[in-house]
């Protein structure tokens, strides 16, 4: 695949470093002479384009009309904003991933059709927000364009279903609790399985049911 | 009219001054010291932030601004805050200012009122010499088949 990205500061470099590592064509466009040069020993020259990925001129040259995509990660996210919208528009590239640093900008860049963002902010924010918010309700992931989700949760003391039977607890429709981690144990459940204070219960849950869910286990 | 402008350059200024005789003028600026070029007299309003961010735009009184001007010195920031102004507020009028003439073209192919000074000034230039009377906005706008990238 030809790989274009926009933005040679250190996660252009990374990431243009682990891609011709797979195999792939990667040209790493930075505008800073000095600072393409230091990229150019490192990728070698042949990855490296001296010049501005925002302009149309440049893309040309480039050869964004044969990119198979074109990612963004310079620090601006004006830039990431308008790299990404010319792929598609002026170039027709089918694939475009854009950094995006501020995370309220992630929706202007999904209305302008820019869908595939990844933001460090946010990413470190809800491992973080895992962390500190422990004995609430975590959401492990998200499946099918997040309809279902994936959720943890620790009982606490004051946990209503503690000592009852899975069977005799009327989860929400299309729930399912995986399994149950006790004590460093996993356990798979079974109906006969009782809910014991400090359990970890990991459960299958359509993501407009979590909040029910979340009322009956805490 | 409510008019909201980002980016009080020198277009910004006189762009700010020439409206707020008739308009109610906000103006969007990350630089406080800028406001000296509006002079000691003006009655613009002018909030220190930036036009991409959506609390600073907000501030400024997007969600009553019946127009938009996007006049920094960035063509990528300006472009970004006039599609948030367009998509997420909707506002009528939105004029943007975009130095590169080919990725001003991209978006006035988007529908975008783009202004590209460098052509502009270069078509006036012209028309003065050969005293031609001056034409339309947009038939200034229109980038030389030299220049064409696309």
């Amino acid at each position: 695949m030809y790989l274009i990205l926009v933005g040679g500061g250190n996660v252009g470099m990374q990431l243009a470093k682990k891609l011709i590592g797979r195999g792939h064509e990667v040209l790493l466009m930075e505008k800073d002479g000095k600072q393409a040069t230091r990229l150019a020993t490192v990728l070698g020259e042949e990855s490296v384009f001296v010049g501005d990925g925002c302009e149309v001129a440049t893309q040309k040259e480039a050869g964004f009309n044969r990119a198979d995509a074109v990612v963004a990660v310079t620090g601006e996210d004006e830039d990431n904003l308008v790299v990404c919208q010319m792929a598609k528009v002026v170039w027709n590239v089918q694939r475009v991933l854009a950094r995006v640093n501020d995370p309220s900008h992630e929706e202007i860049f999904k209305k302008i059709g820019v869908d595939q963002t990844v933001s460090a902010t946010s990413l470190i924010f809800s491992l973080l927000d895992q962390q500190i918010t422990m004995d609430e309700f975590i959401q492990v992931g998200a499946l099918a364009k997040g309809n279902i989700e994936i959720v943890e949760l620790i009982l606490s003391g004051r946990s209503p279903v503690l000592g009852m039977a899975v069977r005799d607890l009327t989860l929400p429709p299309k729930t399912n609790i995986i399994y149950i981690l006790r004590k460093e144990q996993g356990l798979l459940v079974s109906g006969d399985t009782t809910f014991e204070e400090g359990d970890t219960i990991l459960a299958l849950v359509p993501s407009d049911q979590a909040d029910a869910l979340r009322g009956m286990l805490h | 009219m409510n008019i909201l402008i980002f980016g009080l350059g020198r277009t910004g200024a006189a762009l700010a001054l020439q409206l707020s005789r008739q308009h109610s003028v906000t103006i969007i600026e990350q630089n406080p010291d800028a406001v000296r070029r509006l002079g000691a007299k003006h009655t613009c309003n002018v909030v220190i932030g930036s036009g991409i961010d959506e609390d600073t735009l907000v501030r400024a009184g997007i969600a009553t601004a019946d127009a938009f001007f996007a006049v920094t010195r960035g063509d990528n920031t300006n472009l970004m805050a006039a599609q948030v102004a367009q998509i997420n507020y909707k506002v009528k009028h939105i004029c943007v200012r975009v130095a590169d003439p080919n990725r001003a073209q991209a978006y006035r192919n988007l529908g975008m009122t783009c202004i590209t000074p460098a052509l502009i000034i270069a078509g006036m230039m012209r028309d003065w010499l050969t005293e031609t009377p001056y034409e339309q906005i947009d038939s200034y706008n229109v980038l030389p088949a030299e220049m064409e990238v696309i």
